[in-house]
């Protein structure tokens, strides 16, 4: 590290050195003066640029090295070390430069280094956790900023009356009061620096942070104030200009939000008319954004303010104005400016404590302000909660204030405005310079080191990583509802209400006037996580399948995220199933040994699963203009397929899962039985049914040779749907098809076409083995408990599907099978190398009751056949021969197989 | 700004007891210190929701004007007059109201108090969680179907006019696959259901896991 530093930081200097000699040499011989020359050396020329460039990579740098060692980061967080870093290089520059160089200037600070990181945080604030919590964090913001200035100075003052401070420090309480409000803030940078790694929950983590960005306004109030009160000496100052100091705290504070909502709308309109120079759709929102920064600072009001409020006002709009690409531009653009500058600052302000010309010491001081900092802001973090508690609904426990207290962390905004102050009016700057810079290091890196290990010994609420799940954002939804209409029911204008009724003004006008049409159609929270989740399903079944299908050994890719049950998930789901079509392929392999199988097999998956690339893109080079999204497009296309195998499934389940299952586990479906969830079966009963039994196969033979590359085709479709079903779903497809059942206006979606066979299906003899193969598959699919378990819920749906749909027949197989899949299930398992995966899972109890010994099976199934007349008639008006026929079909593959 | 309904004062009846039962003395103490001026707000509201008439029928809800744009007002209004939300029974609706009936209603809507134990904690959740179960639940049959499901989202998505019933439809599919694969291993363990045809299959029972969300006011 200490290389690189050094290599980096001579380069400047060995440049600026040489600079002289390679400028001079080719004047030197007086010849045609400019002229021809092969090599000029013009260091001057971009030394201003280069340097921060050098600075930027510098930090980059470093910042690769801490994280070569996990150990390192996850002990020490960033900050710290890039502190400690500057400290180092600052030392270096000293000794080399003799004096001290690239300090954190504050024009520097507040005009290129803090609005990027102020930016990224508002644009990517959880709106909604914010605006719940926005009561505590106003509260904070304001009264807590406004206590800690003015308790700190006037205790500082007191300090200095009580001879505890140097007589060198020249103040007054003016002078103190003007520190104190420059150091009670506490600074968004060094929060998010520190917070961001130790994951506590949301709010607290919303509240501190919400804290740090809205006390700017009060602390820019507060020193600007006090600062002219300096500037003017404190006889001049009259009462009235305490009443425009209270009264510029509102001006500065509403000013400067206004400003960014209006920008913020400026954006959200302008990004509506990009559709066609997509191009610049990053770009503006950096622009419009530091436009509102910097017309905030010249209007002299919370610049902070503005860009947080522009981020959290656009957000929405802009992220459905823009397009996919542009989101990803914009989002990374922003994570690596704000993280760039967070870096240097952390860097220039070690740097910066180098230089001892800019610091006198005092210890008094530094002392008395560290503790009082520390004091005052955990009483005044205690009292304030517990006014808040009074109203909050979710009240903040101890444990929280005191995270809270000792996450007031403080950083370059309080070192900057120190570095601001006019050493002729404030003449113990100096000693302001010297305990700014001790409590910044102090907080950053002390209590920057030991949150953590605090945080984990308090036992604080964590953050807990879990994906949105489509069922909570519903619930969420109607949370939403029932507590504005209760509101309304009850007349109380609460905070519900007014989220109602902002957003019944959002949807009504700001939406149609902010957002494309196209994008303002399918605008909907739900619709946004359900289409998300498709996506991320879609993109993990293309992962599962390539993977599940170029491993040649026995994979079971999904097995360990079985262990959990409680972590599974739509995707799991996926996952699940993934594994049993897996399984699948490994008896494929076993019986057929077929590379060519295996490449069909995967050519239609390919064909079913995956975005096709029908057409070409046009080769475009334009600067101007990026070619259509084709990734957007390919979402899109994923997306549709996804949701159509979902439909297909849904559609398909309600008939099929029953007879696999009662066919298979005869004990089973008497075990479902008794649970009162998966009546399906029971709904069944038709006994007299079986004397059509040969006659029916016969014809489903015929429809399945002919049918088979469909069949085969909607096989691999369906893979990761379901592993166990497909064969039964196929022939239901067929039939579905053939005579247009009733079960298809239940999901009426469109049916995937099926892709066409590849030449080596329609030559290879194998062929013609296809559906008893398919059979013998799902037969040892099923075996796989946690392929059960899916089918458990299969089935409820299933059963719930079949109000609408005609059912299959269930009885007969039951009534006739008994002994069947007993039999057959035991010589079957030694012929594949992969045993019952059984064991290797842990189960809730409920479902170690599933996997019963098969003599209790047995002992079951009369206890069910006696169930069947009560469930039956119900269904017995939907019995359709389709349906009947498909049975039969699958029984006679099955015995042909035996 | 955490600011649901502070209804810390309203009683909470153990369920089964009837609408008259009452809380012990000490629990009443304990809330009505808080509550009478709400329980009077609320009384002047109910008078002039029912406009003076002891009992509110469902008709009176339409005049509140707010709740017209609320996508499942008809869903919130009918828990109202349910009567598993009004302890009055396990099933059917009630025809109308009176105040107290209200209360006990509105009683689903107590903030969680600090000074509650951690049962009386759970107990408040879950009675907030059956209150919403009960929503989704329409023929209270102890379960929550695709098709009451599909209902739900289909009403929540209904402020969408440019979302089509279709998609709605999907998005109850997708989460009831969500929710099964976590219920699924609690469906099993279910009591068997005895007796007569049962009618569609149960996907979310009551009892079973806890439902992936938080509990009603809960999130502040």
């Amino acid at each position: 590290m200490l290389h690189v530093a050094l290599l980096l930081l001579r380069l400047p200097l060995v440049g600026a050195g040489a600079t002289e000699e390679p400028t001079q040499e080719p004047r030197a011989p007086g010849d045609p003066p400019p002229g021809l020359a092969l090599f000029r050396w013009q260091w001057h020329e971009v030394e201003a640029p280069y340097l921060v460039a050098l600075w930027i990579l510098l930090a980059s740098l470093a910042k690769i090295v801490f994280h070569l060692s996990r150990k390192v980061t996850s002990l020490v967080p960033e900050s710290c070390l890039l502190i400690l870093l500057g400290l180092v290089l600052g030392g270096i520059v000293l000794a080399v430069a003799k004096k001290a160089e690239y300090q954190l200037e504050p024009g520097t600070f507040f005009l290129f280094l803090l609005p990027p990181i102020v930016l990224d945080s508002g644009y990517f604030m959880p709106s909604r956790l914010f605006f719940d919590n926005l009561g505590a964090i106003l509260t904070y913001a304001v009264v807590g900023t406004l206590w800690n200035a003015f308790t700190t100075g006037i205790a500082l003052w007191g300090l200095q009356q009580a001879g505890l401070v140097a007589p060198r420090v020249q103040a007054g309480l003016l002078d103190f009061l003007l520190f104190g409000s420059l150091i009670s803030a506490v600074d968004p940078v060094a929060v998010l620096a520190v917070f961001e790694e130790v994951h506590v929950n949301e709010t607290l983590f919303i509240i501190v942070f919400g804290e740090s960005l809205l006390n700017d306004a009060v602390t820019v109030v507060l020193y600007k104030v006090c600062n002219s009160f300096v500037e003017m000496g404190s006889a001049n100052v009259q009462a009235s200009d305490y009443l425009k100091g209270i009264a510029s705290l509102f001006v500065v504070s509403l000013g400067g939000a206004a400003v960014g909502l209006v920008f913020a709308f400026l954006l959200a309109l302008t990004t509506r008319f990009t559709k066609r120079v997509r191009i610049i759709e990053p770009l503006l929102v950096f622009l419009l954004a530091y436009a509102a920064y910097l017309t905030a600072e010249m209007a002299s009001l919370s610049a902070i303010l503005a860009v947080t409020m522009c981020g959290l006002g656009c957000k929405k709009y802009v992220e459905a104005n823009i397009s996919h690409k542009s989101r990803t531009a914009v989002k990374y653009t922003m994570k690596t400016l704000a993280s760039c500058a967070e870096t240097v600052i952390f860097m220039l302000l070690g740097i910066s404590a180098v230089d001892s010309s800019k610091w006198a010491w005092d210890s008094g001081l530094v002392l008395g302000t560290l503790f009082y900092i520390l004091f005052f802001r955990a009483l005044g973090v205690v009292l304030q909660t517990w006014v808040l508690n009074q109203f909050r609904l979710v009240p903040l426990d101890k444990i929280d204030q005191v995270v809270m207290s000792y996450g007031g962390l403080r950083g370059a905004v309080a070192f900057a405005l120190v570095i601001l102050l006019d050493r002729t009016k404030v003449p113990a700057k100096d000693y302001f310079v010297a305990t700014t810079i001790v409590v910044v290091f102090f907080t950053v890196i002390v209590q920057g080191l030991t949150i953590k290990p605090l945080v984990k010994w308090l036992k604080v609420k964590r953050s807990e990583h879990h994906k949105p799940t489509l069922n909570q954002e519903l619930h969420e939804h109607t949370f939403d509802h029932i507590l504005a209409a209760v509101e309304d029911v009850v007349g109380h204008h609460g905070y519900h209400y007014w989220r109602d009724r902002w957003e019944q003004f959002d949807k009504k006008y700001l939406s149609q006037l902010l957002m494309r049409r196209s994008a303002y159609r399918i605008r909907d929270q739900i619709w946004d996580v359900y289409y998300r989740l498709n996506i991320r399903d879609a993109i993990s079944f293309v992962d599962q399948g390539g993977h599940v299908l170029s491993s040649t050994g026995l994979t079971l890719p999904s097995m360990p995220s079985r262990n959990s049950v409680a972590e599974t998930s739509v995707t799991n789901l996926l996952r699940e199933s993934g594994s049993g079509a897996c399984l699948d392929l490994q008896v494929i392999d076993t019986v057929r040994s077929g590379r060519d199988r295996e490449d069909a097999v995967m050519h239609h998956l390919l064909c079913g699963g995956l975005y096709k690339p029908r057409r070409r893109y046009k080769a475009s080079c334009s600067r101007h203009f990026i070619s259509e999204d084709a990734r957007e497009r390919q979402d899109k296309e994923v997306f549709q397929q996804n949701m159509k195998r979902r439909l297909e499934s849904f559609k398909s389940t309600k008939h099929n899962i029953c007879f696999t299952k009662s066919k298979l586990r005869p004990r089973k479906a008497g075990h479902r039985k008794k649970d009162g969830v998966a009546n399906t079966e029971t709904t069944y009963g038709k006994p007299p049914r079986d004397l059509g039994f040969q006659d029916a196969a016969a014809v489903v033979l015929t429809m399945e040779s002919e049918e088979e590359e469909e069949s085969d085709s909607s096989e691999t479709e369906k893979e990761d749907d379901e592993g166990i079903i497909f064969v039964a779903r196929a022939t239901n497809e067929v039939l579905q098809e053939g005579k247009v059942s009733g079960s298809l206006e239940v999901c009426p979606s469109p049916r995937i076409i099926p892709p066409s066979p590849t030449c080596a299906e329609k030559e290879l003899p194998w062929k013609s083995g296809q559906r008893d193969l398919a059979v013998y598959v799902s037969s040892e699919t099923t075996k796989i408990v946690p392929v059960d378990m899916q089918k458990g819920w299969n089935q409820s749906i299933s059963s719930l599907e079949s109000l609408a749909s005609p059912p299959c027949t269930q009885a007969p197989t039951i009534t006739r099978l008994p002994p069947h899949p007993l039999v057959a299930e035991e010589p079957q398992t030694p012929l594949h190398q992969f045993s019952d995966p059984r064991p290797s899972f842990t189960f809730p109890p409920s479902l170690a009751k599933a996997g019963r010994s098969r003599s209790e099976s047995s002992a079951e199934i009369p206890q069910q056949q006696e169930l069947q007349p009560l469930m039956g008639h119900k269904d017995l008006t939907h019995l359709s021969p389709g349906a009947a026929n498909r049975r039969w079909h699958i029984q006679f593959n099955r015995s042909g197989q035996l | 700004m955490p600011s649901a309904w502070p209804l810390t004062c309203l009683s909470k009846r153990t369920p089964g007891s009837g609408p008259g039962a009452s809380v012990s003395g000490k629990e009443r103490a304990q809330r009505q210190a808080v509550s009478s001026d709400q329980i009077e707000q609320l009384h002047r509201r109910f008078k002039q929701l029912s406009g003076d008439q002891p009992t509110i029928r469902k008709e009176n809800f339409n005049n509140v004007p707010d709740l017209e744009l609320n996508p499942i007002r008809s869903k919130i209004v009918r828990a109202f007059f349910d009567n598993r939300n009004l302890r009055k029974g396990p099933s059917g609706l009630a025809d109308e109201i009176n105040f107290e009936d209200f209360l006990t209603i509105m009683s689903y809507f107590q903030p969680i108090d600090i000074a509650m134990d951690p049962e009386q904690v759970e107990l408040c959740r879950k009675e907030k969680l059956r209150f919403l179960f009960h929503m989704y639940d329409s023929d209270s049959d102890g379960r929550i179907t695709l098709e009451e499901y599909r209902n739900v989202v289909e009403e929540l998505l209904s402020g969408n006019p440019h979302i089509e019933k279709e998609s709605a439809r999907s998005i109850a599919d997708g989460a009831m696959m969500e929710a099964a694969s976590v219920c699924v291993g609690h469906m099993a363990d279910l009591p068997r259901c005895c007796g007569g045809p049962v009618r569609p299959v149960a996907v979310i029972p009551w009892g079973g896991p806890e439902l992936p969300c938080a509990p009603l006011p809960l999130t502040a």
